[in-house]
C-alpha cells in the first residue's frame, strides 16, 4: 500500500517534466534567486525568446523555493549531474556559490552570472544590466526628452538623490555631470538629498519646485525619490509644467505616467537581461566570441573587461506606450 | 536482549502483537529506497553515476549529522529547534577567529566549541529552569542567530585558512567525500550509543516514562543535559563542514534547516511523542530523502512541487502504522 502510494507520487512527479533530451541541443540552465518572482519570470520569457531565435537551445528555468545560497547549491549539484552545457545564475550569495560553480566549470560547464553576480573564480562572465556611465547618460537624456516634450529648446533640471553617502547614486550623479557636455541646452541648478525616505524626498522635491520657479525637470536616480517627486508634482498641480524622471519601477510609476507627471523613466529590462544571458551562455558553449567581446543577438555585443564584467545596454526607457505591459512584472 | 529492543522500538500507543506480521519500519524504508533508486535510474540517465551520487550526498550529510543526536533527543521526549541557529553562530565565530589569523585546527576547535556551548546552554535552561524544550529552543533560535547578525551584519567572511576547504569539499578515497565518511562513522557511533549501551536504554526509558525513570534511579536531568550538549556538538561539527563547503560565512547560513532535520528524524520512524525509534531508521530516512530530492532535481522539478511531495511522503509514512492497526482491528471485528 505504501509502496503503491509512493509509486503514484513519483509517477505524478514525472508528469511535470518534459523528459526528452535531444543530444544535439544546447542545454542552458537559467538559475534564479527563487521561483515565483515577477522579475525572474520576465527574464525567463527573454530566455525563451533567445531559445526560439537560436533553435537548438533548451532552457532549464530553475531556482530554490526561498532565496538561500544552500538551495541554489543543491540545484547546481543536480545541474552538474545532468551535464548541462551552461549555467546562467543570478546568485543569492556572491561567495558561497563559488566552490560549487568552480566544480561545474571543472566538469566543462560554462558559467556566467547575471543581475546578481558571483566572485570571479566562480564564473567566466558577469553580465551587468547596465554600466554607471550609461546610467548617468541615460538620466540626462531623459531630462532632455522631457524638456523637448514641453516644447522648449533649453531648460533647467535638478537632481533628487538618496543619501549624500549612497555609493551608487554618487557615481551616477558624477557620470551625469560628465555627460552634460553632450547636452549644452541643459542646466543643472541643484542637487538635493531625500535619504531614500518617502516623506523627506517629498519635502525636498516640494522645496526644489518652490526655490526654482523656472525648474523644468526633476531627475531622481532612485526608486523612492522618483515616486515621491511625482507625488509632489501632482499634489502641487504642476503636472505638465514640471516633469519628473529618473530610475523607477513600472509597477510603482504606471499611475504617474498616465497622469502626466512623468513623461518617461528608465530601468533595466528583465526580458532583455534573460535574453542576453541566454545568448551569452550559448555563444560561450559554441566557442563564439573572444576574451573581450561576446555577441548577444539583438542586444549587440558585450564588451568584457579584465574582471570578466560586462554591461548589457543603456537602461530601458518606459513611457505611456509600454509601462502597462511591464507594471505587472516588476 | 533483541526482543527488548524490538519492544522498545514500537510506539507505546500500539501493542506489539497487532504489529506481528507487519514488516518492521526499516524493512519498509529499505524497500522504498530501493524503489526510488530503480525509478530514478529509469527516469534519468544521469542517476546511476558514482560521481553524481557522491555529489548528491553533499546535499544532506551536514543535516544528517545533526539528525543522529536529534533522534536520541526526540526519543527522550525533548526537541531542539535551535540547531540551524547554532550552525549560524558557530560559523560566525569561526569566521571571526579565521579573520584574526587562526590556523585550521583553531578554526575547527572554535566551531565545535561554540556548538557545544550552545547545546549546553539549551540543556541548562531546560533542566535547571524546567522550561519545556520547545519554548527554550524557540527562544535560543532567535538568540543565536541574532548574535550572528549583530556580529556580522550584512558582512561576509571569506578569509579561511588554506586547507580548511578539505572538510566540506575534500575526498578521502575516490568518490567518498570527507563529509560522507564522517557521517558513516558517526552513524555507527550513534548506533552503538543508542542500541548497545545503558546510556541508550536510559534514553528510551526517559522517553517512555520520565517519572518512572527518575524513581528507578536514572539521573534524568543529567541525561537530558548530555543529550542537548550532544546535539550542540554535532551542530558545531555540521557548521565546520558547511562553512568549509561554502567557503564563506553569512549570518543567514543554514536558514530553515531545523525543519528538514526534524523531518528526517520523523520519517525515520522516531515517534515525535518520544520513546521509540532507531538510528537505522533515521539513516535510511536520510538516504531516502537525499535520493528523492536528488532524483527530482535531476528531472528539474520545481522546488515548490518538491516540498509538496516530501510533505505528502512524510504524512503518508508517518500515518501508515496507525492506519494499518485500525484496518486490522476492523477486520477482527467483522469476523
Amino acid at each position: 500500500m505504501k509502496t503503491k502510494l509512493i509509486t503514484v507520487l513519483l509517477t505524478c512527479a514525472t508528469l511535470f517534466t518534459s523528459g526528452a533530451y535531444a543530444a544535439d541541443q544546447v542545454r542552458v540552465a537559467l538559475l534564479v534567486k527563487a521561483l515565483g518572482i515577477g522579475f525572474f519570470e520576465a527574464a525567463y520569457r527573454g530566455a525563451e525568446e533567445a531559445s526560439k531565435e537560436l533553435g537548438d537551445v533548451k532552457i532549464i528555468y530553475t531556482g530554490p523555493t526561498s532565496t538561500t545560497a544552500e538551495g541554489q547549491i543543491e540545484i547546481i549539484n543536480s545541474l552538474i549531474a545532468q551535464r548541462v552545457d551552461a549555467i546562467a545564475v543570478s546568485a543569492n550569495d556572491a561567495d558561497a556559490l563559488v566552490p560549487s560553480l568552480r566544480k561545474a566549470q571543472q566538469r566543462g560547464i560554462k558559467v556566467i552570472s547575471w543581475d546578481s553576480g558571483v566572485g570571479k573564480a566562480g564564473r567566466q562572465i558577469h553580465l551587468n544590466p547596465s554600466s554607471n556611465s550609461l546610467i548617468g547618460e541615460m538620466n540626462v537624456q531623459l531630462a532632455a526628452d522631457a524638456i523637448k516634450v514641453k516644447g522648449k529648446s533649453s531648460g533647467t533640471f535638478a537632481i533628487l538623490s538618496a543619501t549624500p553617502t549612497s555609493t551608487n547614486q554618487n557615481i551616477w550623479i558624477g557620470e551625469m555631470k560628465k555627460s552634460l557636455s553632450k547636452f549644452p541646452n541643459l542646466t543643472l541648478v541643484d542637487t538635493v538629498y531625500g535619504d531614500d525616505l518617502a516623506d523627506k524626498s517629498f519635502r525636498e522635491a516640494t522645496a526644489l519646485i518652490k526655490n526654482y520657479p523656472d525648474l523644468d525637470v526633476i531627475v531622481a536616480p532612485t526608486t523612492v525619490g522618483i515616486l515621491a517627486a511625482a507625488q509632489a508634482v501632482s499634489d502641487m498641480g504642476l503636472t505638465g509644467k514640471v516633469y519628473v524622471t529618473g530610475l523607477g519601477l513600472p509597477s510603482e510609476l504606471a499611475g504617474h505616467v498616465h497622469s502626466g507627471a512623468i513623461h518617461s523613466f528608465a530601468i533595466w529590462n528583465p526580458i532583455d537581461l534573460g535574453y542576453s544571458a541566454t545568448m551569452l551562455a550559448y555563444n560561450l558553449v559554441k566557442g563564439k566570441g573572444s576574451k573581450t567581446e561576446v555577441p548577444m543577438g539583438r542586444m549587440g555585443t558585450l564588451e568584457v573587461d579584465s574582471n570578466g564584467d560586462g554591461a548589457m545596454a543603456k537602461p530601458f526607457v518606459y513611457d505611456a506606450s509600454n509601462v502597462d505591459q511591464f507594471s505587472s512584472i516588476f | 536482549m533483541d526482543t527488548i529492543i524490538k519492544k522498545s522500538t514500537t510506539p507505546d500507543a500500539l501493542s506489539t502483537s497487532r504489529l506481528q506480521g507487519f514488516l518492521r519500519w526499516e524493512t519498509f524504508l529499505i524497500l522504498i529506497v530501493f524503489l526510488v533508486c530503480v525509478m530514478n535510474s529509469y527516469l534519468s540517465p544521469y542517476f546511476l553515476d558514482p560521481w553524481n551520487l557522491s555529489d548528491a550526498t553533499f546535499n544532506f550529510t551536514e543535516k544528517a549529522l545533526i539528525a543522529l543526536p536529534m533522534a536520541m533527543l526526540i526519543i527522550a521526549k525533548e526537541i531542539d529547534i535551535s540547531v540551524a541557529a547554532i550552525i549560524s553562530l558557530s560559523s560566525t565565530l569561526m569566521g571571526l577567529v579565521a579573520q584574526m589569523g587562526a590556523p585550521v585546527y583553531g578554526v575547527v576547535f572554535v566551531g565545535v566549541l561554540v556548538g557545544s556551548a550552545c547545546g549546553l546552554f539549551n540543556g541548562v535552561l531546560v533542566t535547571r529552569f524546567k522550561i519545556p524544550s520547545i519554548v527554550v529552543t524557540i527562544g535560543t533560535m532567535s538568540l543565536f542567530r541574532g548574535i550572528s547578525y549583530i556580529l556580522l551584519g550584512d558582512q561576509v567572511v571569506r578569509d579561511y585558512p588554506d586547507g580548511f576547504e578539505f572538510f566540506g569539499q575534500g575526498y578521502v578515497y575516490w568518490v567518498f567525500s570527507f563529509e560522507l565518511v564522517l557521517f558513516v562513522l558517526f552513524a555507527l557511533l550513534f548506533y552503538w550509543l543508542l542500541h548497545r549501551t545503558t546510556f541508550g536504554r536510559y534514553t528510551y526509558a526517559i522517553g517512555n516514562n520520565p517519572t518512572a525513570s527518575y524513581y528507578s534511579g536514572i539521573k534524568v536531568d543529567k541525561h537530558r543535559l548530555t543529550l542537548f550538549t550532544l546535539v550542540g556538538v554535532m551542530s558545531g561539527i555540521a557548521a565546520v563542514l558547511l562553512t568549509s563547503r561554502l567557503g564563506s560565512t553569512r549570518p543567514s547560513i543554514a536558514m530553515g534547516w531545523e525543519l528538514s532535520i526534524i523531518t528526517m528524524v520523523v520519517l525515520g520512524g522516531v515517534s515525535i511523542l518520544g520513546g521509540s525509534g532507531t538510528i537505522g531508521g533515521v539513516v535510511l530516512a536520510v538516504i531516502l530523502m537525499g535520493l528523492v530530492t536528488f532524483g527530482m532535481g535531476l528531472l528539474n522539478i520545481p522546488g515548490i512541487v518538491m516540498t509538496i511531495i516530501v510533505g505528502v511522503m512524510l504524512i503518508v509514512v508517518v500515518s501508515l502504522p496507525v492506519l494499518i492497526t485500525l484496518y486490522k482491528n476492523s477486520l477482527k471485528h467483522s469476523k
